[in-house]
């Protein structure tokens, strides 16, 4: 009788350990490649001045995000979006965008954002919210910012948008302003025609194969 | 003959002009050459606005026809209205 309850303890010690062992796998942080196949990240940017308003997207996406769904706050990376991906609908404002006057693609070629930290974070099921900080860096001017951010933990759903390859995904949506005199944008200049407020939205996924 | 012609075409031009920068959806915004076409992608449900090569007429095209228009109204009073000869 003593022999079996040492044997079921010991059966119940091992089950146990591997339970411990596989919760500890599953924390395994995993890195995502922001490089989307599909073409489908973007940052949209949108400007609402007195007399004008300005809108376009940025589909230049690239970057890695390491991203583990048990320690959501410990996630690190950088994503950047290439500034002669910018898209305007009308060709002169495009090109005035991308001119040295105003982004100056040809010399600042990237707009980056490195993560710092993340707080006020909450999971529920595969969503995770917090308010990110990180480094955000713009026509080689760098500033701290935060912003709200949200993760989506899509488990094995790699396949799904590449076939034959196994993985999950990692969708990252935010929404957050900048004025862009805090970034040498001809600062204080054109306000009534280019606002000084610029509202960014990123919508990006990540892929991490197995 | 010269003079009604001109005034004519001016017409023509800026009531084709504005039926066609209404017809387009009456941008007040300036003229594209690109216009945003929305897709979702189904699994990550992300939507990005894909730039398809379409022109669409802003008040920049309606002014260059007014002023257009305008050229050519003007253009009809250098003509002297022939006075009939008695």
């Amino acid at each position: 009788m003593t022999n079996h309850t040492t044997h079921m303890r010991t059966k119940g010690y091992l089950l146990l350990a591997l339970a411990c062992l596989s919760s500890a796998a599953l924390a395994v942080p995993e890195t995502f490649d922001f490089k989307d196949p599909k073409g489908v990240n973007n940052a949209t940017f949108k400007l609402d001045a007195p007399l004008e308003a300005l809108s376009g997207n940025a589909t230049g996406i690239s970057g890695t995000v390491t991203f583990d769904p048990v320690a959501p706050a410990a996630t690190t990376g950088k994503i950047v979006v290439a500034s002669s991906s910018m898209h305007v609908g009308n060709p002169m404002q495009q090109q005035h965008m991308l001119s040295d006057k105003w982004m100056d693609a040809a010399k600042f070629p990237d707009i980056a954002f490195e993560v710092k930290e993340l707080r006020n974070v909450k999971t529920t099921g595969e969503v995770t919210t917090a308010d990110i900080t990180g480094t955000f860096t713009l026509k080689g001017i760098s500033k701290e910012i935060t912003a709200p951010v949200k993760f989506t933990c899509l488990k094995d759903k790699l396949s799904q948008r590449v076939p034959n390859q196994k993985g999950d995904l990692l969708v990252i949506r935010s929404t957050f302003n900048i004025k862009r005199s805090d970034f040498g944008i001809m600062p204080g200049q054109m306000e009534e025609k280019v606002s000084d407020t610029i509202e960014l939205t990123l919508s990006i996924a990540g892929a991490s194969p197995q | 003959m010269r003079k009604s012609l001109l005034r004519a075409v001016a017409a023509i031009l800026i009531v084709a002009a504005a039926g066609m920068w209404l017809a387009a959806g009456a941008n007040r915004g300036w003229s594209k050459t690109t216009v945003p076409v929305k897709r979702t992608d189904e699994v990550t449900g992300i939507t990005v606005d894909d730039y398809q090569k379409r022109f669409v007429p802003g008040i920049d095209f309606l002014g260059a026809a007014l002023l257009g228009s305008g050229i050519l109204a003007g253009a009809s009073f250098l003509f002297r209205a022939k006075r009939p000869q008695t």
